[in-house]
């Protein structure tokens, strides 16, 4: 089963991957991905602001997953993305897959995430404390791991 | 035809929603581009980027991607998600 979530709140990890045991005996292993905001730059960050497209977003979170269903023999697949403003440190997004064995479950956390850093329409704009702005560019090298899973096919 | 910009593009806009009347012979994302240049210098420059991505009835598309006046149509900047 597929779940998607696209909302402001933040979400408990340990809720979501209670959810993905859910009192089944068949799943054998869980991968989990979260990413939190970081404040690594060269400017001390404020908060993150993270716009997205309301509707197409779901759709495309729901895609992303059913790629991942019809790849590998998966049982479940939780993806929780937050948007709005967001500070550093917060949670940005959960991925989380139950499958019979972890080979499965591995491959389709990776690759859900690179399929949503390259197609999920969300932006975020980066605010710092001194009070500039600057709007986060995409990244070659997240179209290049998305790539990959193209080339493995 | 509604028209939804985000992102950078939303603010260099200034805008991020238009209504426009598809005119006869705009058949595609890429003469949908050219007829909205014309709205001005920002426009043009903002919409000249061959890194801007495009959606239509919120499925991306591309720049021959065939539009009819009913669609959604929605353009923005690489996404930057997760």
């Amino acid at each position: 089963m597929i779940t998607i979530a696209v909302q402001a709140a933040d979400f408990d990890a340990g809720q979501e991957i209670r959810q993905l045991q859910a009192d089944r005996t068949d799943v054998g292993g869980i991968a989990i991905f979260t990413g939190q905001v970081r404040d690594t730059g060269d400017k001390p960050l404020g908060f993150m602001h993270l716009e997205h497209y309301p509707g197409m977003t779901e759709a495309s979170l729901q895609q992303t997953a059913e790629q991942a269903a019809q790849r590998w023999a998966l049982i479940d697949i939780r993806i929780v993305h937050r948007i709005g403003d967001l500070l550093p440190g917060d949670q940005i997004v959960f991925v989380g897959v139950s499958s019979i064995h972890r080979e499965a479950a591995f491959n389709a956390c990776e690759f859900i995430m690179d399929h949503l850093k390259t197609h999920a329409p969300f932006w975020k704009k980066e605010y710092y404390r001194d009070g500039s702005t600057q709007w986060v560019e995409a990244k070659q090298t997240d179209q290049q791991r998305n790539a990959r899973w193209d080339q493995h096919n | 035809m509604k028209i939804l910009f985000f992102g950078n593009l939303r603010e260099q806009l200034g805008t991020g929603e238009i209504e426009l009347p598809v005119a006869p012979g705009t058949n595609n994302i890429a003469e949908l581009l050219e007829t909205l240049k014309q709205r001005g210098p920002e426009w043009q420059q903002t919409l000249s980027a061959g890194s801007l991505l495009c959606a239509v009835n919120q499925t991306m598309a591309t720049r021959d991607t065939l539009l009819e006046d009913s669609d959604e149509v929605a353009l923005f900047p690489p996404v930057t998600g997760g």
